[in-house]
């Protein structure tokens, strides 16, 4: 037999035992897409309704995924690359799918609700969102600078379109408009980075960067040489890229306008889910460079750490800052989500800084230290799923009885929506990151980890102070939203608010959690913990 | 009963009220009220029970109670966070005082005429949030607690409040968030110092050994911690929240807010600043009695000044707690004949702390009550009240006569007793100290002539006075109120003979902490 047989038999071998079993969750997004337009081709619309069909799909994806983690957790599978090492089978990436299909079903449960998208349009709309959240599944477990490019773009796409989906509103096209471009650009950049990076390590594989890389500054005389700024310049493109996703200042522009014209269901999808993905993406990203550092690279990282730091205590400084003046919720929520981007830049921060730096301190457990870091992040991923969601859905909901999203046309409905309000209130206090609310202790994590990587350089004290007064400072914008609604009085005239049963128990469905991770985080932080240090060992 | 149950049930009945509260029809407001009465009474009930109820406080002990580590159970395990609960003589009288402070705020909340529910549920929860916090024994639970009485306060201020009530309570807020986060930072710093421990029993343990947490370290957390703590308290300069939120905020909140949330202030003072950070706190000794002292003479003279009843009111806390720090903080280094002034002053504190919190909340009542009927505050309109009310007046005079501190009063003991041991700290600052006892007979004295002497009523709605007579309700507020303010004046061991060993205590534990080598060192700092 020819070997090119040979290779063939095994792939097809490959394919069918282990690539295809663990791509699951991704295949049946894909079935039930074919499916959402097979049943409109057939007409079969009429008679079940589109998303009860997206409905089914996503829950069961939410099943697989979430059944994938618990196997690797409790040690019945194994972690290992698959589809030839373009994919990783690991933890990190089931605990992000799994996060990712669960937010999937709750942002379809409120599509259903706020009746966005019509009938009409629904499997056009369902085909975007699940494509989309395809992209993201990939970008969750990329194990190839290829596949890097390819999950953001899958992401991307159809974002765009669905921030435009609100057809004749001249403000979303013109919000899609400046995704796109933006969007457009920063892909540039991030290909261009990649391509560098590939041509000068010579491997797209991620599991090979760390050795290629330790060659290449072992080799040569450290940073100063051209190769090694090669690489650094490369690194900071690709970086460029995710801190678009990520909407990290100076890349946030386009974040409060694509906000503000999309509307509030898919500004709250796009606020959480590309988030969490594209933070899956960036630690993956810099875990291949960090992880196996030599001394002279731990300097380079040590200092590109403490830069992402210092770039995340500027965004949460300016989302902070930029959304006092806004009038209008959704942009308001545009900026807490840059502020809170910010704050999971820092756990990231400090994780680069204690892989890289945490060696050389003495008494240090810099993995375990390293696994805390990734801890805070992945849990307040968990946390900022919901309390966002919460916000932005509330916001929806409100919307369409108030059909407006301006704070002041928010004035004293919590004595007609009192259900709806309670848990706006809940979900604004864990922004804040009040206890004993969930976000209060997603907060404390990351924190702590500056707290402690301050031992290896004290600019991440300063981080932690500059953070701890933007929790001072964030409260005196979210709080507008509480006090229009708990203390303005509803305006003369204003129609009367009637919030159906379903809707209350919804908005209580995506509260409840933020204030139980509060009160009993350890469930989750134990399982954040677990999957950190199974990525980091 | 299970001491830990019972410390769970007293600060959990409240917050349970409110849940059930949900379940009343919104009309049935007199049904709301006196279930909420019904509901601090019994939380009374059991904080008087955990103080004179056989077995439970024995006031001869220094340590904690019922058990010297406090009764926990484990919250957050991976993090060592522990659901620790307990008491000693500094917490429990505190804990006495809000159970009480919050039936009579509860008694005077008829007045709340919107939204009762709502109102009823956060005045529940923030009782939660009190209680709580004075019986913590963790760092974060105490921490958790701190900040879950913000919440219920600000909508408290902001629903119910005066006209200027928003920003009276976005101003309130930012000033505790602002404390609480640089206490957020401190308590990292212990929690990662000590090798992630949050009990507060063991980091004051550590703390005393001068080594686990160094100089530079016990002077740094201090001031953070001080900072966050001098904002509730409220000492000069961090006191500008408190005029506006006293005055916006509805008569019975207002009673708590100076009859319990204040001594928050000084409470975390006594329990974490000091014991955790002994070297800081005498390093910062004579800096914090000097605070005392100008917000002592600072607030008396701003009170002079006012012509708003209620902001008179609210600046004579900001004098009255000026004691309170001062008191606390005369720890002279190298003394000689022991600590016996140091315990004066820290037990005069306490004492004052409690007082204040019986005369304060009188005072906002007696203002409250009157602003009920004639819908002013403006003491230059008032006059002649003595004619139309008389039992009213009477009453009123006599809490306001607590709150000026005259002998027989309860304000009295714990201002003598503080500014005696300042003498031994500092003369010249005693002298001042005691000043301001002038002032404070000045303003008081001078409200009395302007509200309630004089030949008639002469502002707006004078009809409304004869409409609304003093009614039993009030009366059984004003009268509780007095009879506690002249118990306390008249036989100040009951509070006294509580709290003493304690105090004894921290101050031979503080004075043990900071040894001959640490004092000079701190001299050195100082030069």
């Amino acid at each position: 037999m020819s070997s090119f047989g040979n290779l063939l038999e095994q792939l097809v071998k490959e394919t069918q035992n282990t690539s295809l079993c663990h791509f699951a969750p991704e295949l049946v997004l894909c079935a039930t897409i074919v499916s959402l337009l097979l049943l409109r081709l057939l007409s079969l619309d009429r008679w079940i309704p589109t998303y009860v069909a997206v409905l089914l799909g996503t829950i069961t994806s939410l099943g697989l995924a979430g059944s994938q983690l618990l196997g690797l957790l409790n040690g019945d599978t194994h972690a290992e690359p698959f589809f030839s090492g373009l994919l990783m089978f690991d933890a990190f990436g089931a605990f992000l799918r799994s996060l990712l299909a669960l937010f999937l079903v709750l942002v379809v449960a409120l599509t259903v609700l706020t009746g966005i998208p019509d009938r009409e349009d629904a499997p056009d709309f369902y085909t975007l969102l699940l494509g989309s959240t395809i992209g993201m599944l990939l970008m969750a477990q990329a194990n190839n600078l290829l596949m890097f490019f390819i999950g953001i773009e899958m992401t991307s796409v159809p974002s765009y379109v669905m921030v435009g989906f609100l057809k004749g509103r001249k403000q979303s096209s013109e919000a899609a408009l400046k995704y796109v471009v933006y969007g457009a650009g920063a892909a540039g950049v991030m290909l261009y980075g990649l391509s560098l990076l590939a041509g000068v390590l010579g491997t797209v594989a991620i599991p090979e960067v760390s050795t290629h890389l330790a060659t290449i500054l072992g080799s040569g005389s450290g940073i100063s040489d051209a190769t090694s700024r090669t690489v650094i310049l490369a690194i900071l493109m690709v970086l460029v890229g995710l801190a678009f996703k990520l909407s990290i200042v100076p890349f946030h522009f386009w974040c409060p306008d694509a906000f503000e014209g999309a509307s509030a269901e898919v500004a709250g999808f796009l606020s959480v889910a590309s988030k969490a993905a594209a933070f899956g993406l960036l630690v993956r990203f810099v875990y291949a460079f960090v992880g196996g550092a030599n001394q002279v690279a731990a300097e380079v990282f040590t200092g590109l750490g403490i830069a992402i730091g210092a770039i995340a205590a500027i965004t949460v400084t300016f989302g902070n800052l930029a959304a006092y003046s806004q009038t209008n919720i959704k942009r308001l929520l545009a900026y807490s989500t840059i502020a809170h981007a910010g704050y999971m830049l820092m756990a990231v921060s400090a994780m680069i800084v204690i892989l890289a730096g945490g060696r050389s301190i003495e008494g240090m457990d810099y993995r375990a230290e390293a696994a805390r870091c990734l801890e805070g992040l992945l849990f307040y991923l968990f946390v900022y799923l919901f309390m966002n969601l919460g916000a932005f859905a509330i916001t929806a909901l409100l919307r369409n009885q108030t059909f407006s999203e301006k704070i002041e046309d928010f004035n004293g409905v919590a004595y007609e929506a009192p259900v709806l309000c309670v848990c706006m209130m809940a979900c604004v206090f864990s922004l804040v990151g009040l206890p004993p609310l969930g976000g209060f202790w997603g907060k404390l994590v990351i924190f702590s980890t500056l707290f402690v990587s301050g031992k290896i350089h004290w600019f991440m004290w300063v981080m932690l102070a500059i953070g701890g007064i933007n929790t001072v400072f964030s409260l005196v914008y979210y709080i507008q939203i509480l006090r229009a609604m708990f203390i303005k009085p509803r305006a003369e005239g204003a129609r009367p608010v009637q919030i159906p049963t379903a809707i209350s128990n919804y908005a209580l469905l995506i509260t409840v959690p933020v204030l139980l991770l509060g009160m009993f985080p350890t469930w989750t932080t134990e399982l954040a913990n677990k999957v950190a240090t199974i990525l980091l060992n | 009963m299970d001491p830990l149950c019972f410390l769970s049930a007293l600060i959990f009945l409240p917050a349970l009220g409110a849940l059930i509260l949900v379940a009343f029809p919104s009309k049935a407001v007199d049904a709301m009220r006196m279930f909420t009465v019904a509901i601090t009474v019994l939380v009374f009930a059991m904080t008087l029970n955990l103080w004179l109820g056989a077995g439970s406080f024995d006031s001869s002990i220094a340590t904690i109670q019922p058990v010297a580590e406090g009764v926990s159970k484990p919250w957050i395990p991976d993090w060592n966070i522990h659901y620790r609960l307990g008491y000693d003589g500094i917490s429990l009288p505190l804990v006495v005082l809000t159970g009480f402070v919050c039936v009579l705020a509860a008694l005077a909340s008829w007045s709340i005429n919107k939204l009762h529910k709502g109102y009823f549920m956060l005045f529940l929860l923030l009782e939660t949030g009190m209680l709580g916090t004075f019986l913590a024994l963790d760092f974060f639970l105490f921490y958790v607690f701190w900040e879950v009485m913000l919440l219920p306060m600000y909508f408290l201020i902001g629903i119910w409040g005066g006209p200027r009530r928003e920003y009276a309570a976005i101003k309130f807020f930012l000033y505790t968030l602002a404390g609480s986060v640089l206490m957020l930072i401190a308590m990292l710093m212990f929690y990662f110092g000590s090798g992630r421990e949050f009990s507060l029993i063991k980091l004051a343990e550590l703390a005393q050994d001068g080594h686990t947490f160094d100089y530079t370290t016990q002077v740094i957390a201090f001031v953070l911690l001080f900072i966050g703590f001098a904002i509730k308290v409220p000492s000069f300069p961090f006191h500008t929240w408190l005029p506006d939120a006293h005055v916006e905020a509805p008569t019975p909140i207002s009673m708590i807010l100076a009859g319990v949330l204040l001594k928050m202030g000084g409470y975390g003072i006594l329990r974490i600043a000091f014991p955790l950070c002994p070297l800081g706190a005498q390093a910062a000794a004579y800096t914090l009695v000097g605070i005392g002292v100008f917000s002592i003479i600072y607030g008396a003279f701003a009170a002079l000044a006012q012509t708003d009843f209620k902001r008179l009111v609210a600046y004579s806390s900001v004098s009255h707690m000026g004691y309170v720090v001062l008191g606390m903080a005369v720890w002279k280094i190298n003394e000689h004949n022991g600590t016996d002034f140091w315990l004066q002053g820290m037990s005069g504190a306490m004492f004052q702390m409690i007082a204040h919190g019986v005369s304060s909340a009188g005072m906002f009542f007696m203002v409250g009550v009157i602003y009920d009927r004639v819908h002013h505050r403006n003491l230059n309109e008032f006059g002649g009240l003595a004619n139309r009310m008389p039992l009213y007046s009477g009453l009123a005079a006599g809490i306001f006569f607590a709150g000026l501190g005259l002998p027989g009063l309860c304000g009295f003991i714990g201002e003598v007793a503080v500014v005696i041991s300042t003498w031994n700290f500092s003369p010249l600052l005693a002298i001042i100290a005691a000043s301001g006892v002038i002032l404070t007979a000045a303003y008081i004295l001078w409200t009395l002539q302007r509200v309630y002497l004089g030949a008639e009523y002469k502002g707006p709605h004078s009809e409304e006075i004869d409409h609304m007579p003093f009614n039993a309700r009030e009366a059984f507020v004003a009268f509780t109120l007095l009879i506690t303010a002249i118990v306390l004046g008249v036989y100040p061991a009951i509070v006294f003979d509580a709290m003493n060993p304690t105090l004894q205590g921290l101050v031979d534990s503080l004075q043990k902490a900071a040894p001959a080598d640490a004092a000079t060192a701190v001299t050195q700092a100082l030069q």
